[in-house]
């Protein structure tokens, strides 16, 4: 190796070494990193630990969700020869700590498969409506204003009056209620983001409709929307427990939070803490997502913790 | 031209009563499918259910159908209940009483109570009181409404004996009777609505806080009581009159879920049990009136701050 190419050599590895720091760079781009505080990393163990309960719950509960096996109902913590009730009997005898593990899968299954539905349809009308404009804009605009314009416990009540109660009516339901808020945000950063240079050179590049949605809004559109999918979910959390709770929602025998705490609330005279147990259980599970999107908006301008309020 | 606002805004209203209204009847009567089929069922043959069809108006054009509701829900014909055959109109009367009493009584108590912690709060952001507010607050609206009426019933009725756990409701109850046997389904309805309400009144002061000329109030040596007093609490008028309504339309859901656990005979208890027996007819009417209430308290909130900002009333 002659002199002239060890140079060579050697500015190239400045390069490199300088590229390897690019990160260190005084112009660098703010990197995305997501630091949470104490009380958000608390909230992201509880939050992670429920989606766990929800995934393995019905193989690690000692009881099966519909087994009368406890001595008498709304006993507190006993054990009999069936085993251990860590936090006593409902109202027909069976494992409270067991059926709120079974409803970990069943309350938190329907809400997600819920806030998943109003998403892909939010997003697919809001993006739509925010490309085509138009009358398309104006039609899709217009009926999801009257949809917002109610109380959303309202719609649910007048859906399940007409159509009745099963698991994929309330998935339905809530999914085309809570479409309305997620077409809003759609539909508004579509339109921030359609008129952005980044999209005209595309458009003047001569890229097809589909190509600048896939490739230049969607990417664009994803951290706010995945932002507010956690606040979404509290809703819908909320929506399917009142109206399980209403004894509209999940019909029982099956475990779902709203409705144990439903049925057991007469027990409540009798010091018996089984309708307790479950009301506990959503509440940590909603107040932890909502810590968590306080915690990522306060570091990100706070614009969602005004939308919360 | 506030006056023109106003009058634009209470059409808009007017509006989308009417898109309510259309909603409320496709959901009840065009998507749920013939009604003489599911009546009839079974037994249905071609001559009983032609003939059924045409006793209920069925044979009728579905928009036919529906401009005649709407006519009869405006001059106040509510139709008939379907469990019973009784007048919708007689059941609602005093159950709709009953529920403004108590929406009123909950108003009563919690838009002062509301307005003073949400300024308390504001005068010391990062206080401890102002760290146990905003928290507390997040809690409560974080919860389902059922689950802050459980936790009242655990703790007043059951462990401290103070208060009963139903509501307690008898004709001829004198104002203190009523708050006492009312006590329950009050207090869940304070807590739930003014949690919202505390969270925007702080928030609405302290962005009002963040203006130029608070920051040379506070360059004067203004006192921080006095500045939000005088200075800040007068520009944050129209946010919290909008507010407050917001949030009494917010009632609106609280109460569907209060009068079910505490019994109390209200309009939301009776479209409850409507909903149940899937009586239609009964769900319609009750269904108009809660979003025509809602409807009607959104609207007073757009005009409060219509009325309240000038800068709304003159558009540039």
């Amino acid at each position: 190796m002659n002199e002239p190419e060890k140079q060579n050599v050697e500015a190239g590895q400045e390069v490199l070494d300088k590229l390897d720091k690019f990160d260190e760079l005084p112009d660098a781009p703010p990197k995305r990193k997501l630091k949470l505080s104490w009380t958000g990393k608390i909230a992201t163990m509880i939050v992670v630990f429920w989606m766990v309960i929800a995934i393995i719950g019905p193989f690690i509960a000692p009881f099966h969700e519909m087994d009368m096996d406890g001595d008498d109902s709304f006993l507190n913590a006993h054990s009999n020869e069936y085993g251990t009730f860590y936090l006593g009997t409902d109202y027909l005898g069976r494992d409270t700590f067991s059926r709120v593990i079974w409803g970990a899968r069943m309350t938190i299954g329907i809400s997600l498969a819920a806030t998943f539905l109003a998403y892909v349809i939010g997003i697919t009308l809001g993006i739509a409506a925010a490309v085509k404009g138009g009358w398309v804009d104006m039609a899709v605009s217009r009926v999801n204003d009257a949809i917002l314009a109610l109380p959303s416990i309202m719609l649910g009540l007048i859906a399940i009056a007409a159509f009745g109660s099963s698991i994929p009516i309330l998935v339905i339901i809530a999914g085309i209620i809570y479409a309305s808020s997620v077409f809003r945000i759609a539909r508004a950063l579509g339109l921030d983001i359609m008129v952005q240079d980044f999209v005209e050179a595309a458009k003047v590049r001569g890229e097809g409709l589909w190509w600048i949605i896939k490739s230049e809004v969607l990417p664009n559109a994803a951290m706010p929307l995945a932002t507010d999918f956690g606040l979404r979910l509290v809703f819908v959390v909320l929506f399917i427990s009142s109206l399980s709770f209403l004894g509209l929602g999940v019909q029982p025998p099956q475990a779902d939070w709203g409705s144990m705490v439903r049925e057991n609330l007469a027990g409540l005279t009798y010091n018996s803490w089984a309708a307790v147990w479950p009301a506990f259980a959503i509440a940590s599970f909603t107040i932890a997502i909502n810590l968590i999107v306080d915690d990522i908006s306060a570091k990100s301008g706070g614009s969602l913790a005004k939308k919360m309020v | 031209m506030m006056l023109q606002m106003t009058l634009r805004r209470i059409w808009v209203g007017v509006a989308t009563m009417f898109v309510v209204s259309v909603i409320v009847f496709i959901m009840t009567s065009i998507l749920p499918g013939d009604v003489a089929q599911i009546v009839l069922g079974q037994s249905a043959t071609p001559e009983t259910l032609a003939a059924l069809r045409a006793e209920l108006g069925l044979d009728m054009p579905a928009y036919l159908r529906y401009l005649e509701w709407l006519g009869d829900m405006l001059t106040g014909d509510l139709g008939t209940s379907k469990a019973g055959g009784a007048a919708i109109s007689d059941l609602i009367g005093g159950r709709f009483g009953n529920t403004m009493v108590l929406a009123g009584l909950v108003a009563g108590i919690s838009i002062p109570i509301s307005i003073l912690l949400g300024l308390w709060a504001a005068m010391h952001p990062g206080s401890w009181l102002d760290r146990t507010v905003t928290f507390g607050t997040l809690a409560t609206i974080s919860v389902p409404e059922f689950f802050v009426a459980t936790l009242m019933v655990l703790i007043l009725a059951v462990n401290l004996q103070w208060l009963p756990s139903t509501a307690l409701l008898r004709d001829e109850m004198t104002f203190f009777e009523l708050l006492g046997g009312l006590a329950m389904p009050i207090i869940t309805l304070v807590i739930v609505v003014s949690a919202q309400m505390i969270r925007m009144t702080r928030a609405g002061i302290l962005n009002v806080m963040n203006s130029p000329y608070i920051e040379m109030a506070i360059l004067k040596g203004i006192p921080r009581g006095r500045i939000i007093l005088r200075h800040a609490l007068f520009n944050a008028i129209g946010p919290i009159v909008n507010v407050i309504a917001l949030n009494l339309a917010y009632l609106v859901s609280g109460v569907v879920i209060v009068e079910t656990i505490f019994s109390y005979p209200g309009l939301a208890k009776l479209m409850i049990d409507g909903v149940q027996t899937r009586d239609l007819p009964l769900v319609q009417a009750c269904a108009m009136i809660f979003c025509g209430a809602y409807v009607i308290l959104i609207l007073i909130a757009d005009i409060g701050s219509i009325v309240s900002n000038p800068r709304l009333r003159h558009p540039k």
